[in-house]
């Protein structure tokens, strides 16, 4: 593979890619740091789905959707049915593995090569369970074709549950929610709430829908009954009319991944949608951590001054949302450690807060973001790292831990 | 303090780069700006491979004596490297992180010597 620089004496070609060398400082950490007898849950990791797009979009069930797809893909690629975006997540080919992994050799024993790629991987980081979501899927709720994220999210959903997660069980998934169509997200938790692996359900936050419409209610309620976590995972998308304000990724990237979820949190907590549904899970997905803080403070600052127009919530705002649960990449780590420390404390991070990797893009966190952090105590570290998504996805974890003691989680794993 | 040998000159030409195993450490010895540069194999952002990133000039912004806009540039003086992992970048020269001065690469000294390249570790 090769990679242009700004002059051809410092290209550079790499040859030969493989997942578990490009990690093996992190294999390093993993050993240094005794992290294989640690519980570890990665809540938001990638595959790229455009990978087996061809095999995907056999999956679609409106045949005349389908036959557009198919002859369409085969001269224009993905964007016959995904939406597509400016930008440049691997800076320029800056974070090689981007280019890199496609062409990966990987030797097949059975399972797809999907399988056998995100392993890699996880072995590496001492990743014991993984949530697996798909990528350039991420920006299909700003589809305008509302029926062709429908065809999408169903494809997607079934080629997951029928070749990934049933091979192997470290794989697990909160699948796509086409909520731009409220009723088939409805048929779509009826359908595959309790397929093999599937562990809760995703709405992709970048979308023009709002999350207090009551159209959304009976999905709410069926997700509490089945006891199984609805999580909204951010976005960003370049052509959004805000976010288009941007000039730089980085821009767009650091506003655009946060204020859809922001957006979506306030409504949720001022609707009052907690005490309609006290018991359904609901997680924030790859904003990071310091907007959680912001939201808080202006929602019960405005909350005191006009309460009438939140008349359901019988606590503040941030009382609601320390019930949530986020996850904690790409976690700001700045040099102010109390800043960070507070945040932990504010959003009740012991119980509330779930690793993640968001591996294998750009902006990923190794489990020692987690592990070094010098103001939390073993047993937060233990949490955060997997405690916490054993409990809330009910999670069993006996393939890896045969010994363990359901509360320590520290077993010797069988790794 | 023990040198240890890294490579022969031929094997490492301008651009080109090695790595050796010294003890614990891994240690990336990378040939460029005509110098021979030695560090720690280990970024102090997440521990990445920093040696065996892709090289490339400092990016600047062009702009104008009245204060506008002109494009971005490749300043051929400032030569970086770029971690693999997330994209920290650092001046081949100093070590130093170019997005935040207080942290940096851990330097060793190579030096050459009868055609062969050696780190002081
Ligand atoms: S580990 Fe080097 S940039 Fe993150």
């Amino acid at each position: 593979m090769h990679f242009r620089s700004s002059t051809p004496a410092y290209d550079m070609n790499i040859e030969g890619f493989h997942t578990g060398e490009h990690l093996a400082n992190a294999r390093a950490q993993a050993d240094a740091r005794g992290l294989d007898d640690v519980l570890v849950v990665d809540v938001d990791s990638h595959h790229y789905e455009t990978d087996n797009l061809a095999e995907i979009l056999e999956y679609i069930e409106d045949p005349a959707l389908k036959q557009l797809a198919i002859n369409t893909y085969a001269y224009k690629g993905a964007t016959s049915v995904l939406v597509d975006q400016p930008g440049y997540q691997d800076g320029g080919g800056r974070v090689t593995r981007y280019m890199e992994r496609k062409h990966e050799k990987i030797d097949l024993t059975g399972r797809p090569r999907e399988v056998e790629q995100t392993l890699r991987w996880m072995d590496a980081l001492s990743v014991d369970y993984a949530c697996l979501f798909p990528t350039p899927m991420l920006f299909l709720g700003l589809h305008p074709q509302h029926e062709v994220e429908v065809g999408m999210a169903r494809a997607y959903n079934r080629w997951l549950t029928d070749n990934v997660t049933p091979t192997c069980k470290r794989l697990k998934t909160m699948l796509y929610l086409p909520f731009n169509d409220p009723e088939a997200t409805y048929r779509m938790v009826k359908e595959f709430g309790h397929k093999e692996g599937v562990i809760g359900f995703m709405v992709v936050s970048t979308r023009y829908k709002p999350v207090y419409d009551n159209a959304y209610m009976k999905t709410y309620a069926l997700l509490e009954e089945m006891g199984l976590p609805l999580s909204f995972h951010a976005s960003y998308h370049w052509n959004d009319q805000l976010v288009s304000l941007t000039n730089r990724f980085i821009t767009a990237h650091a506003v655009g991944f946060t204020f859809f979820n922001a957006v979506h949190c306030a409504n949720w907590v001022i609707n009052g949608l907690p005490e309609r549904f006290p018991k359904l899970k609901v997680i924030w997905i790859e904003s990071g951590l310091a907007w959680v803080p912001w939201l808080m403070q202006r929602l019960d600052n405005d909350f005191r001054m006009r309460t009438s127009e939140a008349p359901s919530l019988k606590r503040l705002p941030s009382d609601y949302m320390r019930e949530m649960y986020y996850t904690t990449q790409p976690m700001e780590m700045v040099n102010n450690m109390e800043a960070l420390e507070l945040t932990f404390k504010m959003i009740n991070a012991d119980t509330q807060l779930l690793y993640s990797s968001d591996y294998p893009h750009w902006d990923m966190d190794l489990p020692s973001t987690i592990w070094d952090l010098k103001f939390l105590s073993e047993q937060s570290k233990r949490n955060i790292l997997g405690l916490n998504a054993k409990r809330i996805f009910n999670l069993d974890i006996s393939d890896r831990f045969p010994a363990q003691a359901p509360a320590a989680g520290a077993m010797a794993p069988a790794k | 303090m023990p040198e240890v040998f890294v490579t022969t000159s031929d094997q490492l030409p301008e651009g080109g780069r090695a790595t050796v195993r010294a003890g614990k450490h891994e240690i990336g010895v990378i040939r460029a700006k005509g110098k021979l540069h030695a560090f720690l194999n280990l970024c102090p952002h997440q521990g990445g491979p920093v040696c065996a990133g892709l090289m490339i000039h400092k990016v600047e912004e062009i702009i104008a004596e009245d204060h506008t806009y002109q494009g971005m540039r490749f300043n051929e003086d400032v030569l970086h490297i770029v971690c693999p992992w997330h994209g920290w970048e650092f001046d081949i020269e100093t070590g130093k992180c170019a997005g935040d001065g207080a942290v940096g690469l851990r330097r060793f000294t190579a030096v050459e010597r009868d055609a062969n390249v050696y780190v002081i570790v």
